[in-house]
Order: structure tokens, then C-alpha cells, then sequence
């Protein structure tokens, strides 16, 4: 990269400005980032906290929420070889009052016994959200719909559909939404196709909460086009800068170059550019995640900073290395000038 | 250490023929002495020069740089071959702009995975400008560290293309005496390619090129 440092600071200003778009984009690929995994905690952090390892709807149809299983579908998946546990569980969305303060809730109900929460009859557990929302105290008593039950506090804080959860008791008779299941080596499609539900893993069940896969899907894809802006910006400003040096590239040809030694300092120098920007750009993202405090949902670790900015580096590469091969296209001949 | 060109001919397409731009060319220069190429535009100097730099392959005819025949040798021979045997110094001198007088040579000695550079800008005079770059030197001084640049790498042959056309006379007459006294300081084979015959007292032998064919010595 003898060539390739010395141009740096030579042409600063041309090579600042990229780096500065390369900052920028950086910044908003690592704000969206944050954003993202901080959206999609308050959207699926109950469901992803239920332990188990697949979710039974009702069909291909079925979403968290509505009463569309029942005991008869319990019994049947519980009865499966491999199925170590069923866990029944009622979801909908309400509103919950206490001590003249109310707030939106999802409400999880589970019966006696149930291994995914322990609620009793005239019980309401509060997670730490809600009960940050109702300023409900241990033993206060809680109103969800027209039920009035008493408080339990959790220490535990989970958000389905960007509500906070309240945990209530499912009576043993009544339907529910899905089953929650820890399997051991059992036949779900068969089983699915015997009983006639609709079985996920939990990882791939999130995507029935209506509002995280649309708010999801629009911001993976505003984060996908920035991906695809920075690798085009950088493409393009690397044509250009080739085409500019091209004179110089045929000298050094001339001179006795290899296209070899050519292409790993044009590279070089990308990437060196590339990790100044990131770096920068990850460095500014993190903190303004971290001035952003709890003002908005937004995750702060290595995930939501380091990936994209690998991202960002590998697809500006691409995107250089793309324009950077005209240099196997530069004529020696053309540094005699009149050679022809 | 020479530089031969045996019956070397090099055809260029120009439409639905070929131009002849040499025609069966020989020539022989011995090291330490300087050849001049002299004849008027169009007469084939630059493109003999471009087969002597092993830039263009000759449709027949055999190229030997020092003992070394370039026939049938790929790419990247042949860049090693100019890198470590061939020194160009080009008509404008296509120094590099980024880089000072100093790393103009570094540079050279960097394409051949070494580090000196010797004291060759002393010995062109532009010792004291080191530290500058091409837009902060004269034409003169850039013709210098054109020629200082081409001896880096201690080449057998030194190919030098019209190193006056942008200099007044005193300082076209200041270069190609430079020329001549580090072909013999250094004994490489020189072929000074020019269209200026007031030059050449001091070379050692003056080569015509009319329509691409040697017409006389």
C-alpha cells in the first residue's frame, strides 16, 4: 500500500467526504439496528421467554390470540410420542386499571400448575412494565375487562405486541390460544396433520405477531437499501477515482507493476477507508443509543453495532472491488503517450 | 548487457488493413552507450520504443534485453522483466502526484520488494527538492526525477522518450547530457528516442526511422 497512503492524505478532502457518507450511513444502519432489536424485544420478549420449543395454532391461519384450541387439542398434543410437555395459553390484548391508573396490557392466561407461570385463581402476576404503567404495588388490586383480581409482582419484564404482560389464570375448561410445547424427537408435521393444528419452533412463531412482522419486515428492508446504498456510493466514488488515476495506473504498469500489486493497494485503500468510516460510525451510533436511555426501545450490544458494520465494510468491499478491477483494463502502452 | 531488436516488425490494424509502423527494424546497443532515434513524427520511434519496453509484442522479428529474449514470455514476465531490467523515462514525466521526488523513487524499489533507493536524486541534481511533489517542481526538475526514477531499480537497458519536448533549449541540452553521463555512470544500454537533432553530439550512435525502416546509421 505504498501508493495507496500516500494518496490518502494526498487527496484528504475526496477521501474525507467519502468517509463522512460512509459515517452517516453507519450511523443510521446502527440506529436502525438498535431500533429493530429494540422494537422487536417489546414485540415478542414473552413469547420468546416462554421456554418451550414450538407454538400450536389453531391453523395455517392462527395467530397469537383468539380462543381457537381446546382441551380436546391439549389432550391430543400432550398424548403425542415426543411431546414431553402441552402448556395451554390464552393471549389477547385489554386494557388493566389500578388505583385510578389503567394501561394497556397482554393479557397471558395459563391454568393452575401451569409450567410456564404460577397464577391462582384471583391472582394477576404484573410484570415489571406493567407495573411500572399502573404504579400497581404487591397484594394492590388489578381490574382487567370487568375481572378484578389482586397483584403479584414480577421482576420479570415482558412485551408482547409492544404491550406489557399481565399473567392471569385460565380456567381448566376454557379454550385458548395456542399450546406451548417442549418436544424431545417428536413428529410435528404428523402429528399437525393428525390433529389438524398448525405447529411452529418459537423462533419462526413470532412472525403470527401481526404487528412484529410488518414493523419487522419494513425495517429489515429500510436497513437492507442503506446496505445496498453504502456498497453503490462506494462503488461509485471507487469508478470514479479509478478512472481519474487511471494515467498513473498505466505509468506504474509501464514501470513494471503487477495488475496484482495494483489491485491489493486500490483494495487497501478501500478498506482502510471503509473501517475509518464504520468505526467512526459505530462509535456515534453507540452514543446516541446510550444518551437515548429508555426514551425509546433500543438494544446496545455487540449484535446490533459490530454486525452491520461488518455488514458495511463487506458489502462496501464488493462494491469497490467491483469498480477497482478496471485497473486490469489500464493499457501500460497509454503511459508513452504517443505510442500510436 | 544490451539491447537487441532483430528484424522487428509491428503492424497496427487501421481499418480493413494494417499500418506497418515497423518494418523489419534490427538494432543493436551496446551498454553503456547511448543510441539515438531520430526522425519526424509518424516514422515508428515511439513504437519501436514500445516493443523495446516490452509494451507491445511485434508480429515477428525477437527483442533481447541484456541476454534475455522477451519471445513467449506472459504478463506478468514481462512486468518483472521491465520492473528489474528495463528503466523508462516517459515524454511528460508521469510522476505520480501524490508522491515527492523521494517516494517517486521509493516507489520503484517498493514494486520490487526492496527499500534503497541509492543517492540517485544527488546524483540528478535534485537532491535539496526530495521532499517536494511533481506541482511544486520545474518541467526540468520533474525530467530529473523522470530519469532518476528509471535507474532505481540498476536496469540493463534505459529507454528514454523524448525528454526535451517540453524544455527550452539550455535545459534540453542540460537533460540529454545527464542522459548520457549516467548511461556510461551506470553502463546501461540507452535508446533516446527524439524528433530534435541539436542534442545529439554526445550520443554514440544516431539511428534514422523513416516510415518505420532504418534508413541509415
Amino acid at each position: 500500500m505504498f501508493v495507496a497512503w500516500r494518496e490518502l492524505w494526498f487527496a484528504r478532502g475526496r477521501f474525507g467526504l467519502l468517509v463522512g457518507v460512509v459515517l452517516l450511513i453507519t450511523v443510521l444502519v446502527g440506529l436502525l439496528s438498535g431500533l429493530t432489536a429494540g422494537l422487536a424485544g417489546r414485540n415478542t420478549s414473552a413469547v420468546v421467554g416462554l421456554g418451550g420449543d414450538h407454538v400450536v395454532f389453531s391453523g395455517v391461519d392462527g395467530v397469537f390470540g383468539g380462543t381457537g384450541l381446546d382441551e380436546g387439542v391439549a389432550r391430543a398434543w400432550a398424548g403425542t410420542a415426543g411431546v414431553e410437555r402441552a402448556e395451554r395459553l390464552g393471549v389477547s390484548l385489554g386494557r388493566a386499571e389500578a388505583g385510578g391508573r389503567s394501561a394497556g396490557v397482554a393479557v397471558f392466561a395459563v391454568p393452575s400448575g401451569s409450567a410456564l407461570r404460577g397464577v391462582e385463581p384471583g391472582q394477576v402476576v404484573v410484570s415489571a412494565g406493567a407495573a411500572d404503567e399502573l404504579g400497581v404495588k404487591d397484594g394492590q388490586r388489578v381490574t382487567i375487562g370487568d375481572v378484578e383480581s389482586t397483584a403479584r409482582l414480577s421482576t420479570s419484564d415482558e412485551y408482547f405486541s409492544h404491550a406489557p404482560v399481565v399473567w392471569t389464570h385460565l380456567p381448566a375448561d376454557a379454550r385458548f390460544s395456542v399450546l406451548i410445547l417442549s418436544t424431545s424427537d417428536c413428529d410435528i408435521a404428523k402429528a399437525d396433520a393428525a390433529i389438524g393444528t398448525s405447529t411452529e419452533s418459537t423462533s419462526d412463531a413470532v412472525d403470527r405477531i401481526g404487528s412484529f412482522a410488518a414493523e419487522n419486515g419494513s425495517l429489515v428492508l429500510m436497513r437492507g437499501f442503506l446496505f445496498a446504498i453504502s456498497a453503490l456510493v462506494v462503488g461509485a466514488f471507487f469508478t470514479v477515482w479509478t478512472i481519474q488515476r487511471s494515467g498513473d495506473i498505466a505509468v506504474l504498469k509501464a514501470l513494471g507493476a503487477s495488475t496484482g500489486y495494483l489491485l491489493r493497494d486500490a483494495l487497501g485503500q478501500a478498506a482502510v477507508l471503509l473501517l475509518i468510516g464504520t468505526a467512526l460510525g459505530t462509535g456515534l451510533a453507540a452514543t446516541i443509543g446510550a444518551a437515548l436511555g429508555d426514551a425509546v426501545p433500543f438494544v446496545l450490544d455487540l449484535a446490533t453495532l459490530l454486525v452491520p458494520a461488518a455488514v458495511l465494510v463487506g458489502l462496501g468491499l464488493v462494491g469497490a472491488a467491483l469498480a477497482i478491477r478496471r485497473v486490469t483494463a489500464v493499457d501500460p502502452l497509454t503511459a508513452l503517450g504517443s505510442a500510436r | 548487457m544490451s539491447l537487441i531488436l532483430r528484424s522487428v516488425t509491428l503492424t497496427y490494424p487501421d481499418g480493413d488493413r494494417r499500418l506497418t509502423a515497423l518494418d523489419a527494424v534490427d538494432l543493436h546497443v551496446p551498454a553503456g552507450t547511448v543510441t539515438a532515434v531520430v526522425g519526424p513524427s509518424g516514422s515508428g520511434k515511439s513504437s519501436l520504443l514500445a516493443v523495446a519496453a516490452t509494451l507491445v509484442r511485434p508480429d515477428s522479428g525477437e527483442v533481447l534485453v541484456g541476454e534475455t529474449p522477451v519471445h513467449g514470455m506472459d504478463r506478468r514476465a514481462l512486468a518483472a522483466l521491465r520492473r528489474r531490467s528495463i528503466g523508462i523515462v516517459f515524454q511528460q514525466p508521469n510522476l505520480l502526484p501524490a508522491l515527492t521526488a523521494a517516494e517517486q523513487l521509493r516507489v520503484m524499489a517498493h514494486l520490487d520488494g526492496r527499500r534503497g533507493t541509492a543517492d540517485l536524486l544527488a546524483e540528478v541534481g535534485m537532491a535539496e527538492l526530495a521532499h517536494r511533489r511533481p506541482h511544486q517542481l520545474s518541467g526540468g526538475q520533474r525530467q530529473r526525477v523522470n530519469i532518476a526514477r528509471a535507474l532505481v531499480n540498476r536496469p540493463r537497458v534505459l529507454l528514454v522518450d523524448e525528454p526535451t519536448s517540453a524544455l527550452d533549449h539550455a535545459r534540453g541540452a542540460a537533460i540529454v547530457d545527464l542522459i548520457t553521463s549516467t548511461t556510461r555512470a551506470h553502463g546501461v544500454a540507452t535508446v533516446l528516442v527524439t524528433h530534435d537533432r541539436a542534442h545529439l553530439a554526445g550520443v554514440d550512435q544516431v539511428v534514422d526511422l523513416v516510415d518505420g525502416r532504418v534508413r541509415s546509421r
